[in-house]
């Protein structure tokens, strides 16, 4: 199999330094919402003004590049052992080249390899497809937004909250207030409703891959993520939490199945500086989206 | 709500003059320090009797560097020029809500005016800006590459071999760095007051 790693590094670079178009379109209409010389509003113009620079400058749009996670397609055949090899010498190249920064710790020595490695960083999904080609789908999930995602075991007698979409509405919105500006607001929420406790925090960030304008196609889960937009933006917590009338950009959600026994409402939450990208190498040529 | 361009060291005079929703651009010697900083300082300098003689030179800085100063929780991407110089690359603040276990006696110890990071911190800290004189400052989190482009010279670093990149004590020269007082020395938040008003928005969603 040829070397891929120099496309890989290309990926990461454009997912670290370049916020894609919907997201960077979603935060100028929130500025356009905002009152004239807010606070909220002069959060947007730096957002904003961030955005352009780091472009530019092929600079991170934020210095916490996240957990870099990584769904790869691949056609029969593949050697996941060798895109795996190859993926891991890119993100450690990246590193150096300053497109993400040192971010994996080793959780009982403290101790900071410097290189993003580890045997569990960064995050891997394999699955084979059947077309013909290869797709990397890679996502920096910052770690701000990251605390403050949570997960609901259903019924929730706090909320009042029930074994329906009902009860996933008042967890989800519990979940927005409860997270307030920490984790960089405004966002886009991930929902995943049923699986276990782990299928379903994975589920719900798999909803980040989604486009914004992206409709569900279950017309219930549809009616339900607008709805949720809607309320969460009553809530005036706003940009950075200070105070105004964006703090979700986009609620998506999905379902998975669950056992007799539990119900989990996951929402996680992802900070306005979204970044994902996606490598398609076909033919012999690869291109970035 | 003023604006105000801010010469560190601060007085507690013009710490005591700001107000939540003023904004502010600051100038001057700003030192970064988050989780692993904040640990290290409460395991060194504060808990034992004496500090360690072989931390007492960076103790000795750090206080120099703080009395009237500003901390700034902050962990960035660096990167080196063509002379081997440290330079900023990307450096929006980090969540300081993690710091409160740590942060009051930080500023009491050090003389802290002014603290820089994002999503607010708790009822203690918000005391001890109320008792020595200090306020917090919001910075857009996330901006980090604009933010980074206020911070003009790397002046030093302390503990970066044991503490990783993103966790040392960066010393930094900072020119018209832009924040937002959101905890003044009068007892006010912004994070709690907006906390409140959403949750009452929220139970009329309920
Ligand atoms: S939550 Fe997102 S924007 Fe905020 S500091 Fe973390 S990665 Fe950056």
């Amino acid at each position: 199999m040829e070397n891929l790693a120099p496309h890989f590094i290309e990926l990461i670079r454009r997912a670290s330094t370049d916020l894609p178009a919907d997201i960077e379109a979603a935060l100028h209409q929130a500025r356009a919402g905002e009152d004239e010389g807010s606070a909220a509003q002069t959060a947007f113009d730096s957002i904003l003004e961030n955005v352009r620079l780091s472009r530019a400058h092929s600079t991170p749009i934020c210095q916490d590049t996240g957990t870099p996670i990584f769904y790869v397609y691949y056609p029969t055949g593949w050697s996941t052992l060798a895109l795996k090899k190859q993926i891991r010498e890119a993100v450690e190249k990246a590193t150096q080249m300053s497109y993400l920064r040192p971010n994996s710790v080793d959780t009982l020595t403290g101790k900071n390899p410097g290189n993003n490695l580890g045997d569990d960083f960064p995050y891997f999904h394999f699955e084979e497809w059947e077309e013909p080609y290869l797709k990397v789908d890679l996502m920096l999930k910052g770690g701000g937004c990251e605390n403050v995602g949570a997960q609901y075991s259903m019924p929730d007698s706090r909320l009042e909250a029930g074994r329906d979409l009902e009860g996933v509405r008042r967890a989800v919105l519990d979940a927005v207030h409860q997270a307030q500006g920490m984790g960089c607001a405004p966002a886009v929420i991930g929902v995943a409703v049923g699986g276990d406790r782990g299928s379903s925090y994975i589920k719900s960030k798999e909803q980040f891959y989604r486009p914004l304008d992206d409709v569900n196609a279950d017309p219930r889960l549809a009616e339900l993520e607008q709805r949720l937009a809607r309320e969460a933006n009553t809530l005036g917590i706003g940009p950075m939490g200070f105070g105004g009338k964006t703090t979700v950009l986009s609620v998506k959600i999905d379902s998975l199945e669950r056992l007799p026994a539990s119900y989990f409402v996951t929402a996680s939450y992802m900070c306005w500086a979204d970044r994902r990208r996606s490598l398609i190498y076909r033919d012999g040529v690869a291109t970035i989206e | 709500m003023a604006s105000y361009d801010l010469q560190i060291p601060i007085s507690e005079e013009t710490i005591r003059s700001l107000h939540v929703g003023d904004q502010v651009r600051l100038y001057g010697t700003v030192v970064t320090a988050r989780d692993a900083a904040h640990k290290y300082m409460k395991d060194t300098f504060f808990k034992g009797a004496a500090i360690p003689p072989a931390e007492q030179a960076i103790y000795d800085e750090l206080a120099r560097l703080w009395k009237g100063g500003v901390m700034y929780h902050c962990g960035p991407v660096v990167a080196k020029d063509d002379e081997g110089r440290w330079k900023f690359v990307s450096a929006g603040p980090t969540t300081s809500t993690r710091e409160e276990p740590y942060e009051y006696e930080v500023i009491q110890r050090f003389g802290l005016r002014a603290v820089i990071g994002k999503g607010g911190m708790g009822p203690k800290t918000l005391a001890a800006c109320q008792d020595y004189g200090a306020v917090y400052l919001h910075a857009v989190g996330g901006a980090a590459t604009l933010i980074a482009s206020y911070v003009k010279e790397v002046l030093g670093v302390y503990k970066k071999d044991e503490l990783g990149v993103p966790e040392a004590f960066w010393v930094v020269r900072v020119e018209g760095f832009p924040a937002v007082v959101t905890m003044d020395s009068h007892g006010v938040s912004l994070h709690e007051k907006l906390y409140e008003e959403s949750r009452a928005r929220l139970a009329a969603l309920m």
